[in-house]
């Protein structure tokens, strides 16, 4: 069961990263987005790479 | 649209930077090996997945240092790094490892028991990533570990820890904690496997005696002191008695609570034939009301806002302004640790765990700890271990 949730949390992450970067390629205006896209991104990207 | 993209770019730029600036420090720590001497009494090595399968490809996974005696006698097991951000058990478990010879009896050393948590980081308090121990050659560097598992080896964490088997709820941290998770079982969380595999060793290799090493904040009520069940406190207070009346330090005796379970004081007594004893060092580093965090206020215990509280009556230590040094914390360690299996042994004839080498408090607080690490780039390849 843990196996399952942890695949279901990596898939999570994965989502959440793709449409955070998906925002940021669509933004056209508030830079404030953009920097808030990135920065939510770090620590699911640092997950998905399994550093912290 | 060209000073769009350029802008997205830089910012692009700037998120691969903070990641890679902030990340590859992480990395390296996690996959850091610290080189361990084998002394003149191991053995062999092996490796706690060969009792509990499991494990095998796990960070929960650890080594085991034996040193088997000329003699035959009893057998003991002396572990450290069950909570990797309290380093003096460490350090004593490699000085018994580097130097140890064992005349009679048995001697098991598991240096980093939550192999796991001394490979995850605490960044988020400021603590650091490494400390350095001076030595004759040069300086011996390690990772600084935290109090838990990292949650790349054991995840999803519960809203509450059910403890097995007594089914007592504990903090939902404390699943990955492997002082709440004894006795363990084979096919549970990694911190269950593990301790299922240390109690494995200790039922079938019969052992008599486990010293388990930790460090408490000097504000903690139980610090300085030798936590023990009813049948080891005979043991444990002749032990404490001896060191204060001989090598003059306090190390009194705790009764280990028998409604709190998960613990190596209680559960390994409970679950074993083995005597459990676990020792707390005061670490000064891990109250909270000190100043910053750093690898010098680590190894030398010194605090102004602890040195305040103490003229205040607030800490359950003895503290002045020449703080509580990392040598003065691995030597009681290894006095205690020295002096339970004395005591055990002159009480327990054809048991005996008789072993030489390893110095006392005295020794390391006027030597430091670590005049007794040895060069592995001068040491035989086959005696180094990475761990």
């Amino acid at each position: 069961m843990t196996l399952v949730i942890m695949v279901a949390y990596y898939l999570l992450c994965a989502y959440l990263a793709g449409i955070l970067f998906w925002n940021f390629l669509r933004e056209k205006k508030s830079r404030e987005e953009l920097w808030l896209s990135l920065l939510v991104m770090v620590p699911l990207v640092l997950r998905l790479l399994r550093v912290k | 649209m060209t000073r769009e993209r350029s802008t997205k770019g830089l910012m692009a730029a700037a998120f691969a930077a903070l990641l890679i600036l902030g990340g590859a420090p992480l990395a390296r720590h996690r996959r850091f090996e610290v080189p361990v001497v084998l002394g003149p009494g191991v053995t062999r090595v092996t490796r706690l997945s060969d009792i509990c399968p499991s494990l095998k490809g796990t960070l929960g996974d650890t080594a085991v240092y034996v040193l088997e005696g000329r003699e035959p006698g009893g057998k003991a097991v002396v572990m450290a790094g069950t909570h990797a951000n309290e380093p003096a058990g460490l350090l004593a478990d490699l000085i018994i490892i580097e130097n140890a010879a064992v005349d009679k009896g048995t001697l098991f050393v598991i240096p980093s028991f939550n192999n796991s948590a001394g490979r995850n980081t605490r960044p988020g308090d400021g603590y650091p990533l490494y400390y350095d121990i001076p030595t004759d050659w040069g300086s011996k560097r390690f990772r600084m570990g935290n109090r838990d598992a990292s949650p790349l080896d054991q995840w999803p964490d519960p809203d509450v820890y059910i403890h097995y088997p007594e089914k007592q709820l504990l903090s939902y941290i404390d699943a990955r904690n492997s002082n709440r998770t004894w006795p363990g079982r084979p096919h549970g969380t990694i911190m269950e496997r593990l301790t299922f595999a240390a109690m494995e060793l200790m039922r079938r290799e019969k052992i008599d005696v486990a010293v388990d090493l930790h460090g408490a904040e000097t504000m903690f009520p139980v610090t300085n002191c030798i936590v023990a069940p009813e049948r080891s406190s005979k043991i444990a207070t002749l032990a404490s008695l001896t060191v204060k009346a001989t090598e003059g330090f306090d190390s009194h005796v705790e009764p280990s609570p028998p409604g709190f379970r998960g613990l190596s004081h209680r559960e390994i007594g409970d679950h074993s034939g083995t005597a459990p004893f676990l020792l707390e060092a005061p670490i000064p580093f891990l109250d909270q009301p000190t100043g910053p965090k750093t690898v010098k206020f680590l190894l030398d215990g010194k605090d102004a806002f602890l040195l305040s509280l103490a003229g205040k009556k607030k800490l359950f230590v003895p503290y002045d302004a020449s703080g509580w040094p990392m040598d003065k914390r691995v030597g009681q360690h290894l006095s205690v640790t020295l002096e339970i299996l004395r005591q055990f042994s002159k009480r327990t004839p054809g048991r005996e765990i008789v072993i030489r080498g390893v110095p006392r408090c005295a020794d390391v607080v006027k030597n430091g700890a670590g005049r007794y690490f040895h060069d592995p780039s001068k040491a035989d390849p086959k005696a180094v271990v990475m761990d």
